[in-house]
């Protein structure tokens, strides 16, 4: 009998959270230790998926199919590619980071002295901890689904835990961070609904073409069942599935929520919010915006890549003048999805390899500077860039840790997110060169908004209310440490990561019909290359 | 012609045989190491942390000789090598691997990093003996040292490019390494802002080439220059050029570099003077089959070359810092180097040349100016030091070396070099060659003058010291690497240039200029020569008469519109501000403000308009966090419903 690792990858999280939920009297040290666990379970489960992925083998693996309604043709499918497999093991290494990061949230300084805040704080601890599982659950089924009607369940139902991660249980004024939540649930739900109209649009559609199926294989390709669809219907389609993931990416002018969300979210959930959640934006462009609708999406492309375009050097600028740490990333992630959905919508293979790469990349690097952000606010209970200045002198490690990651955030060669950029970068100059060279804008500013942060917080003569803080701790650091370690080696070694995500890229771009454009005079190089070695 | 020959020194590239070259990737691997060392070790490296970082320079330096030798071994054609280290990015038809290349370009390069890296450690070990810091200090000149040997040994520009911003970091990390100052944080941010500026040059460089060529490595790109349309070939060129601007702190992005000597003076004598500043000319150099195929690009090379050497003169003559008017004659200095480099074959040779033995002089006035403020108590203005050749006598006879090799006194090492420039500029010939020539000209009576003006300053007339400054000579571990650098600063010219070994030696890889037999008498005695003398003889003259001669006041005199212009750096600050920060600022404030007030408030207002218009829906928002849930349950529900109803 073979193991459904991937199953099972969904069921531990999800089991985790209910036993933390339900087991009663639970200390609120033993949720931590007990959610720890779990999530090194499941990061144990994904390595061994990570290890027996096969990048040569068949585009899906790991893959399970059972009916679940088979009267609408909805089934339980879940498999896995390259690119999916990077992201659930972006999604399931993240998670117990932000755990430990998350570790002394909600404590009260005496709980001998305030045994009603105490008793309140178990309570929260409790909470947190279980929304996490459950949000790492639907992050890993969201990637893993084959299906589309599984996958649009799992894409609107990780909007409940992360709506009371934020809202019940954010920093800042109680009324501010609600607010910031029903924000982020109101433009979730307005994208869900219209990809809600879409789905059962493809389902129609394929009831039509003969087979009424939610299945993704089913539907894809030259002889699958949307093969026959009318542009125009296309097309709909096309901006039903696309406009939901704009707003989850989240691209301009549909990115108004994620600055309020961020700020009033825990550092953790930030992490997992942006570092993970709003890849499934732009996976959601790649597997079923491009795939689904192939015509509808090369018809798209200019649109997008202007909007592309916009997003980088608007939430780069935008990012320039935040005076809060916590929005300030939150517009960085604008420019740098920016740059994502530019490489995906570059139609070639180095756009999209680069894209898939970046969005793992971008998990890393403004994960690592949401934790670190989230050190100074567990210290200093402010995120505000005034309230800093000179913290690298008292908190070196800090401060290093800070740069790091803040260096890769602007992709300095060396560190993996470069890799990531320069690929599109390039992808997008081979598609068109005037849409790379705008938006190297996005190098420069990046440069701005990162190093005049650091120099605020971080240089200079250290005030009186910085002089005592404190580094990092031992936990802090190993919550932050894996991050940048993996920042560097896949910055001098991305090749392991590309050679799994390039067959699915190579997938992608045949289900699209789409093919590199030659070099200008290739063949001569080619040529004169075969010469030299004759 | 020139092109096809250095294509064929190209394609004659093989693979590297013998350990010495096979593990060429150890003359990185050494520094990278120590600087993992240093960051990693924590504390328990601030014992032994610093003679580490010493020991791995100079390690790479031995293997650098070592790889030398066997080189020489080679005959000229077959000395350059590869050495494939690992696959780095492949995607599609790209491939950026991380593959070294010896041939006699790098590894003259390689040699003047780590042998003057090396000595510019060991003056370290003294020169921050008491600093607090001084283990990163260490682990980033360790970092810097790897990041430049990536530079200078990639065998394609993606890798080159790495290594580029490599020591842009490492430039960043050291210009802020007083951090705690204000000054220093701004200036280490500004150096990188503007380096970034040229960086993305490069980087439209590489998408330019690889879209083009389908490739970014070196020989395959040069080989198929000759297939390539004019306008591409210019359009990479001034790419390229952008990139070198940046990084070599040529017009138009110069205004970093001097801000750049709030980094400590060894800082600024290896990066900001000997190796770092100079990457610009190596791309320019390596990349000479582009620009040869591509004259409208070399013409603005040599524009840019040669209004540099000017305007970086024009600024050192009006500095009292000692520290600003060293950096405005490296601008200058290397100036000089990228108008030999822009006029193709027949100045290559000559830039490298003068690249190699501007890192032994300069690098030695660098450490002089350091020495004498770590016996002055950091003070640098000029207007506070005099006669301190007593007091330091070993730091005023190897700064006066240096002095003596940089205004291209007879015989000394920068005579040989910058002559080489001036005779290949105006051989160059046409209009363009005589103005380059002039200009040449020019900057060596300027040369001559704000270098006098230096010397006399800080080591003749009378002592102006503040009260309780007790000048004292540096420690040996300072004054040895100097007396070594001054040793270079007299010998190293003639050594290169007699017999024109070194141009032979770059030959397979640069090109060959038509030569004519090597001649002292012509060096000597041709007029560029006598000219040159001549103007070198007025600008020590008329420095002799303002500031020799005459008391130095202890404030700066008002000055006339010159030397106003010349202290305010030309107005390149005043310049940047005006066209790029303040709209920047304005810009950024503005969109800010839309994005709050316009994006989200159309959003907001939107969500207002349902609120209001609905009680039901205004219950809703009031409501609880379950009634959303409960909602979207519902919500849900009707879905499978609505399946339900239809199918």
């Amino acid at each position: 009998m073979t193991i459904p690792w991937l199953t099972l990858a969904i069921a531990i999280p999800a089991l985790g959270a209910l036993g933390v939920a339900v087991t009663p009297r639970l200390a609120a040290e033993a949720v931590k230790r007990a959610t720890l666990a779990v999530t090194l379970l499941t990061l144990a489960v994904v390595a061994v998926l990570a290890v027996n992925f096969d990048p040569s083998g068949a585009r899906f693996q790991f893959t399970e199919t059972y009916p679940w309604i088979p009267r609408f043709g909805v089934h339980y499918a879940v498999g896995i590619d390259g690119i999916a497999l990077v992201l659930i093991a972006l999604s399931a290494l993240l998670v117990p980071l932000v755990v430990l990061a998350a570790w002394r949230e909600f404590e009260v300084s005496d709980p001998a002295a305030d045994p009603a805040g105490a008793a309140q704080s178990a309570r929260d601890i409790r909470g947190y901890f279980a929304l996490i599982l459950v949000l790492e659950a639907m992050m890993i089924g969201v990637f893993a689904a084959t299906d589309v009607f599984l996958f649009y369940v799992f894409f609107e139902a990780m909007l409940i835990p992360v709506y009371f991660m934020i809202g019940r249980y954010g920093r800042g004024p109680a009324a501010q961070r609600r607010q910031a939540a029903v924000k982020f649930l109101l433009y979730s739900l307005l994208g869900g609904l219209l990809m809600l109209v879409a789905v059962i649009g493809v389902y129609s559609f394929s009831a039509a073409a003969g087979q009424g199926t939610f299945l993704w294989s089913d539907l894809v390709g030259a002889e699958g069942l949307l093969a026959g669809l009318d542009p125009t219907a296309s097309r709909w389609l096309f901006l039903g599935f696309f406009v939901a993931f704009a707003i989850k990416a989240p691209m301009w002018p549909v990115h108004t929520w994620l600055a309020p969300a961020a700020g009033s979210a825990r550092p953790g959930t930030a992490v997992l919010l942006v570092g993970v959640l709003d890849k499934v934006g732009t996976f959601g462009m790649l597997r079923y915006c491009l795939e689904l609708f192939p015509g509808a999406a090369t018809w798209f492309v200019w649109p997008v890549v202007v909007l592309s375009l916009i997003s980088i050097i608007y939430g780069a600028i935008v990012a320039v003048g935040q005076s809060d740490m916590l929005r300030l990333i939150a517009f960085t992630s604008v420019s740098h999805f920016g740059f994502i959905t530019l490489g995906i919508f570059a139609m070639t293979s180095q756009g999209q390899s680069g894209a898939t790469l970046y969005m793992v990349n971008h998990g890393f690097s403004t994960g690592a500077l949401f934790l670190i952000v989230g050190f100074l606010v567990a210290r200093n209970g402010s995120a505000a860039i005034a309230d800093y200045g000179g913290v690298q002198k008292v908190a070196p490690l800090l401060g290093g840790t800070f740069l790091i990651a803040g260096l890769s955030s602007l992709a300095l060669p060396g560190l993996s997110p470069f890799v990531s950029e320069f690929l599109v970068f390039l992808g997008t100059f081979a598609f068109n060169p005037v849409p790379a060279i705008i938006a190297t804008a996005g190098v420069v500013l990046a440069a701005l908004y990162i190093l005049w942060m650091y120099q605020r917080t971080m240089t200079g003569p250290t005030p009186e209310r910085v002089s005592g803080l404190r580094d990092l701790s031992g936990r802090e650091m190993w919550a932050v440490g894996p991050l940048i370690a993996l920042i560097i080696l896949f910055g001098c070694y991305p090749q392991p990561l590309l050679d799994v995500i390039n067959p699915a890229v190579g997938h992608t771009m045949q289900q699209v019909g789409v093919t590199d454009p030659a070099p200008a005079i290739g063949d001569q190089v080619a040529e004169s290359q075969e010469g030299a070695s004759e | 012609m020139t092109a096809h020959l250095a294509a064929e020194a190209h394609a004659v590239t093989a693979a590297a045989s013998g350990a010495i070259h096979s593990y060429a990737w150890l003359l990185i691997a050494f520094p990278l190491l120590g600087a993992a060392v240093l960051l990693l070790g924590g504390r328990r490296t601030n014992v032994w942390g610093h003679w580490l970082a010493v020991a791995m320079p100079l390690a790479s330096f031995v293997w650098a000789v070592l790889a030398l030798i066997q080189l020489l071994g080679y005959a000229p054609e077959e000395r350059s090598r590869s050495v494939e280290v690992y696959q780095w990015i492949s995607v599609g038809s790209f491939e950026a691997n991380v593959n070294l290349l010896l041939d006699p370009l790098s590894i003259s390069f390689v040699l003047l990093i780590t042998g003057v890296g090396s000595l510019i450690h060991i003056y370290s070990v003294g020169y921050m003996a008491h600093d607090p810091g001084r283990r990163r200090f260490f682990a980033y000149l360790n970092l810097f040292i790897a990041a430049m040997l990536v530079l200078v040994l990639a065998d394609n520009f993606a890798l080159l490019f790495l290594g580029w911003e490599g020591v842009g970091l490492a430039s960043y990390l050291l210009i802020g390494f007083w951090q705690y100052k204000s000054s220093a944080a701004v200036a280490a941010k500004k150096a990188f802002l503007i380096n970034r500026v040229g960086d993305v040059g490069l980087l439209i460089a590489i998408m330019l080439m690889f879209t083009t060529f389908g490739t970014v490595a070196f020989g395959p790109v040069f080989n198929a220059v000759g297939g390539a349309g004019q306008g591409v070939l210019t359009a990479i060129g001034l790419l390229l050029l952008l990139g070198a601007c940046g990084k070599s702190a040529q017009l138009p992005l110069q205004a970093w570099l001097l801000d750049a000597m709030e980094g400590p003076t060894p800082v600024s004598a290896l990066i900001h003077a000997a190796t770092m500043v100079t990457a610009g000319v190596y791309l320019i150099v390596r990349a000479g089959p582009v620009f040869e195929a591509a004259p409208t690009a070399q013409l603005v090379v040599t524009i840019v070359g040669a209004a540099t050497l000017l305007a970086g003169a024009i600024i050192g003559c009006a500095k009292d810092d000692i520290k600003k008017a060293l950096a405005g004659s490296t601008m200058s200095q290397i100036g000089y180097m990228t108008l030999a480099a822009g006029l193709g074959p027949i100045g290559y040779a000559a830039a490298i040349a003068h690249l190699v033995t501007h890192g032994f002089f300069k690098a030695g006035l660098f450490l002089g100016a350091g020495s004498v403020m770590h016996g002055m108590n950091d003070e640098v203005d000029m207007r506070k030091f005099g006669a301190l050749r007593t007091a330091m006598p070993i730091t005023f006879a190897t700064f006066g070396l240096g002095y003596l090799a940089i205004i291209g006194f007879p015989f000394l090492s920068g005579w040989w070099t910058k002559e080489g420039i001036i005779e290949a500029a105006f051989a160059s010939g046409g209009t363009a060659g005589q103005i380059l020539g002039w200009a040449a000209l020019v900057g060596a009576g300027l040369t001559a003058f704000y270098m006098s003006r230096v010397m006399f300053m800080t080591f003749f007339g009378e002592k102006r010291w503040d009260d309780g400054v007790h000048p004292h000579e540096s420690p040996a571990s300072m004054t040895v690497p100097m007396l070594v650098l001054a040793v270079g600063s007299v010998g190293l010219g003639a050594v290169l240039v007699f017999g024109y070994q070194f141009a032979l030696f770059l030959e397979p890889v640069v090109g060959a200029p038509e030569h004519h037999e090597f001649s002292l008498t012509h060096m000597v005695t041709s007029w560029t020569s006598l000219t040159a003398l001549g103007f070198m003889i007025v600008g020590v003259a008329v420095a002799w008469l303002y500031y020799g001669r005459a008391t130095v006041p202890r404030t700066a005199p008002k000055g006339n519109l010159v030397t106003v212009a010349a202290r305010n750096e030309l107005y390149g600050n005043a310049i940047n501000e005006g066209l790029f920060m303040r709209p920047g600022q304005v810009l950024t404030a503005n969109t800010t403000t839309f994005d709050t007030k316009v994006v989200d408030g159309l959003v907001n207002g939107v969500a207002r308009l349902v609120r209001e218009s609905s009680t039901g829906l205004r219950r809703m928002q009031t409501g609880f966090a379950r009634t959303y849930a409960l909602t979207m349950l519902f919500g849900a529900t009707l879905v499978v419903a609505t399946l339900v109803v239809r199918i």
